[in-house]
């Protein structure tokens, strides 16, 4: 196959531009990121900087990967991280832009790589049950509605890779925090101190300066673990609930 | 001439210390040195010769006499000292108390020092490797009291690689009412490992395991459950009870969330202080116990040293050195290496568990492996065709023409041997030209029979979403192809050798989960790494961390001169690396590291292949010392120079990895020479002669063996057998 990249490159906090490669020998059984590495190689090997992005478990779970390729987060699969995509599913003679996450609380640390930490401070904000090492009930004390324990799965399964933000055009971070959120929800466990999680999330939410939600859907159709817009639903309808009054 | 002037005036007689010399034999030759750091003198002493570490630190000067000692006596005195203490003959103490097994831990808990809470604050300890180990240590010791610093190259916490863990974590809870016990689980493991662990710690893992399955449900974790709202169990290799909890196929993600959330709520409430995108490069000793560590920040090139109590390593396993395996990209022993280079014990390099059920590699080009859970083990069946070289798809190939090996060579553990086997067995089969798909080197894993039984649906909910992995990455679908598989590189037993406390040889330097070597012998169990990691996180290293500090002065000398040297040694260093501007690239070079260890310290190895390897390691470090070629500069994010970094502690480690194999005459789990091997191409032990654990201490021109023997006081030592 014959790939021809346009890749954003940026350092520090200079202004970025696109630059060209054209790549043959590409293999359909390469992944995104192989045809990265192979290109990063050739770029050594002359000289030149290789192109920095994020990227680590390559398993499509760490969450640590993902670009936005011709406009979509994670690229054109539904469900699939980055470092999951394979070449197989791009045509020889592709043009693939490729861009980092746009989104103004995702500063840009170079080239494909942006800083991601204020979804750690949201987590900080209230995305724990406060329960000490040591002294918990027996596991099976409490039992626990399959289905509640099947839907708090599936929240949980968010990888907190951030291409919900890259997707929605105000930038919004609802459905991470709806995610999180939501998962507590449905467990016995996170009931006690449900109200203020769901305020202090929020609140840190709009301090990191993430957009709000109109519903657009592009979070959950680019969501690489398909995580659904209804968790935004909940989380509008418990902040409403615990935060009039208060 | 002012400077020896200066310093007489310090004290200094060259007479004297000339007589000094010549009456301890045992200092190498040198001169005394006085350094100026600011205002202020120290004397030094200097060896004649270039190794590292040649300039060692020995006092403050001063003029005239303290105590009725000048400076100058002082320093001959502690230079003495230096070298009575580093000829003492090591002992490996592994600390575990002398009562019966089942009394061992709750005894030693009562035994321990404590530290009185008001205290705790005044103690600094360093945490590294934010993973299920490290984030669990670092919230739990937070919790205590403690003042944490937490390190992780990575942006976050919950990026370390324990999240692809897939299939669950072991817990002797007994729910399922199969007859499973504290002792049993023990007993699988030690079993399960071919009886090279220490029996005390195995057993401390069996009696915690329940707790953590409690810990996590409180957090929130939510593991699968059945319709009476209990928690599900599955069954896995190695064991005839089903123990195993389980988060469909996302469990270590689930569990590294848990110990992330308790991690950051302690973050919250500034007791724990975390540096993210910090990779640390060199571990600080002030008279060889852990006192800090250095490390480099990732996105500015930073070096910065950064002094502790106590230093806990929790940086996972080494899979890496083989450059294709199921670790993340930059999975790496850098912390574990440079920590042995400063006087830590490596333990049983040599065990590496190659994991059975990975997809095969497909190209040059690949960059790692994807494993596909060993649960699959329970509902999929291994084949290969019972005709050699068999080109038919497997569909043409009828019931009676599969040789389903595993079942017929072990008929009551069946598909569900331990990895070990089940990985030698499938090589065999396809060295023996049984292998399927292009490469030939694969075996199937068949689903048909389970989807006629219980449906595509059924299976769908059970491993979803490693049938949808599979189908990505081959492009094939498993619902209604047999799966290929292959063994690949996954785990490694082996680590820093650890006593009962898990402190390491090196006073104040812990070693918890993967990075140690304590628990799994020569072959860990499906489910059991996640349980360790936790189970030394959560429950042992609170606990022994304050046994240790209670006997420390809450004093840090934080204006120790070795803390400034060790961070300019490593800024010299990096320059080093980033002059070489040879023409290899990092990758380029660790896929070559990686093709030697496979091919001779891999799945199988032998004198013949374990000599190979150590003559073309060599080759191959001074290949990279000559060769490499960096691109960028140390003041950048720069990940080709921290690959670089990483990648010439793997040579180094794969050395010591070949030495360590060919010193043991024996095949045990893991760990298979081909000279020794029963008539059924079993695994055949030596235990006469190698029920030891083998310690490796780095010196300059060698690594010096010590042993530890492994006494089994509980457990009969037996051919393991799953037939």
């Amino acid at each position: 196959m014959k790939i021809n990249l346009k890749v954003w490159r940026q350092s520090n906090n200079l202004k970025g531009q696109f630059e060209e490669h054209y790549i043959e020998n590409v293999s359909e059984d390469m992944s995104f990121f192989e045809m990265l590495d192979m290109l990063n190689n050739t770029l050594i090997e002359q000289n030149h900087e290789p192109i920095a992005f994020d990227h680590d478990c390559r398993e499509g779970i760490c969450g640590t990967c993902g670009v936005v390729i011709n406009g979509k987060a994670h690229g054109p699969l539904k469900g699939v991280t980055t470092c999951q995509l394979h070449m197989r599913s791009f045509e020889d003679g592709d043009t693939l832009v490729v861009e980092p996450w746009r989104a103004p609380s995702f500063s840009i640390i170079k080239d494909l790589v942006v800083d991601r930490t204020a979804f750690d401070r949201i987590m900080e904000s209230g995305g724990y049950v406060s329960v000490k090492t040591g002294g918990a009930p027996d596991a099976n004390a409490i039992p626990i509605f399959k289905e509640d324990a099947d839907q708090a799965f599936d929240s949980a399964t968010c990888i907190g890779c951030g291409a919900c933000v890259a997707a929605c055009k105000n930038s919004s971070a609802m459905l991470f925090v709806g995610a999180k959120i939501n998962q507590y929800a449905q467990l016995p466990q996170g009931q006690v101190e449900h109200p203020s999680r769901v305020r202090n999330m929020v609140t840190q939410m709009d301090e990191e300066g993430f957009g709000s939600c109109t519903n657009t859907g592009a979070c959950e159709a680019e969501c690489p673990k398909e995580i659904s817009v209804e968790n935004i639903i909940k989380l509008n309808k418990e902040y409403l609930k615990h935060s009039l009054g208060k | 001439m002012q400077k020896d002037q200066l310093k007489i005036d310090y004290g200094y007689n060259n007479i004297e210390f000339n007589q000094f010399i010549e009456q301890h034999p045992v200092i190498p030759k040198g001169t005394l040195q006085l350094k100026s750091r600011g205002s202020l003198y120290y004397w030094y002493y200097a060896l004649s010769v270039n190794v590292p570490n040649r300039v060692v630190y020995l006092c403050k000067a001063y003029i005239g006499k303290k105590n009725s000692l000048s400076s100058f006596e002082l320093a001959l005195l502690t230079l003495k000292n230096k070298y009575k203490k580093s000829n003492k003959k090591t002992i490996l103490e592994d600390k575990v108390p002398d009562v019966p097994l089942d009394k061992k831990w709750s005894e030693h808990k009562f035994n321990m020092k404590l530290v009185n809470p008001a205290n705790k604050r005044k103690y600094t300890v360093i945490v590294v490797g934010t993973g299920l180990a490290g984030a669990s240590a670092a919230a739990s010791m937070a919790e205590l009291g403690y003042n944490v610093l937490a390190f992780s190259y990575h942006e976050s916490p919950r990026r370390a690689h324990s999240i692809a863990a897939q299939g669950g974590i072991n817990a002797a809870k007994n729910y399922q009412n199969d007859g499973d016990s504290t002792y049993r689980l023990f007993y699988d493991t030690i079993k399960g490992g071919d009886y090279r662990a220490r029996e005390a710690n195995v057993y401390r893992l069996a009696e915690l395991s329940g707790n953590i399955i409690d810990q996590c449900v409180a957090q929130g974790v939510p593991f699968a459950r059945e319709y009476g709202g209990h928690l599900d169990n599955r069954s896995f290799g190695g064991a005839q009870v089903s123990r195993t909890f389980y988060a469909r196929g996302q469990t270590g993600q689930q569990l590294l969330l848990g110990a992330y959330s308790a991690l950051i709520r302690q973050m919250n409430l500034k007791n724990v202080q975390f540096f993210p995108r910090h990779d640390m490069i060199d571990l600080v000793t002030i008279d060889g116990a852990a006192k800090g560590i250095i490390t480099r920040n990732l996105l500015t090139g930073e070096i910065k040293s950064f002094p502790a109590h106590a230093v806990i390593l929790a940086t996972g396993g080494y899979g890496n050195v083989f450059y294709l395996s199921t670790n993340a990209m930059a999975s790496n022993v850098t912390a574990s290496w440079r920590a042995h280079k400063k006087g830590a014990f490596f333990a049983n390099p040599c065990y590496t568990q190659i994991h059975p059920t990975c997809i095969p590699v497909s190209s040059d080009h690949q960059s790692k492996l994807t494993l596909m859970s060993e649960s699959l083990r329970n509902d999929g069946r291994v084949w290969v065709p019972k005709k050699k070289n068999d080109t038919r798809l497997p569909s043409q190939i009828s019931e009676n023409e599969r040789d389903y090996y595993l079942e017929r060579l072990y008929p009551s553990f069946g598909n569900l041997v331990p990895r070990d086997v089940a990985s030698r067995r499938a090589k065999e089969m396809c060295d023996q030209g049984y292998g399927v798909g292009e490469t030939k080197l694969a075996v199937y894993l068949d689903f048909k029979d389970v989807i006629e039984r219980n449906g595509s649906q059924w299976v769908s909910e059970k491993y979803g979403n490693l049938f949808d992995m599979y189908k990505q990455i081959t492009g094939q679908n498993p619902y209604e192809n047999p799966m290929m598989i292959y063994p690949a590189v996954h785990y490694t037993m082996g680590g820093l050798w650890v006593d009962y406390n898990l402190m390491s040889n090196m006073p104040g330097l812990h070693v918890i989960g993967e990075a140690n070597f304590s628990d799994h012998g020569a072959n860990r169990l499906g489910a059991s790494a996640l349980m360790q990691g936790l189970a030394d996180g959560y429950f042992v290293i609170p606990y022994t961390i304050g046994n240790y500090l209670a006997n420390q002065s809450s004093d840090l000398d934080i204006e120790h001169p070795n803390y400034a040297e060790c961070v300019q040694e490593n800024r010299d260093s990096i320059k080093t690396l980033l002059n070489i501007s040879g023409t290899r690239t990092v990758d380029d070079l660790h896929k070559e590291l990686g093709k030697i260890m496979w091919d001779n310290v891999g799945m199988s190895r032998s004198k013949k292949s374990l000599e190979t390897a150590l003559e073309l390691i060599p080759k191959l470090k001074s290949n990279f010392w000559n060769n490499i070629k960096i691109p960028g500069l140390n003041n950048e994010f720069n990940p080709e120079l921290e690959k670089a970094g990483r990648l010439i502690d793997f040579i180094e480690l794969g050395e010591l990895m070949a030495l360590d194999a060919l010193n043991r005459e024996e095949s045990c789990g893991g760990h298979f020479r081909e000279e020794h091997q029963t008539e059924e191409n079993e695994a055949k032990r030596d235990d006469d002669n190698y029920a030891y654990v083998a310690a490796w201490e780095y010196t300059k021109s060698q690594h010096v063996l010590h042993k530890e023997k492994l006494k089994f006081e509980n457990v009969k030592l037996a051919t393991r057998s799953y037939k």
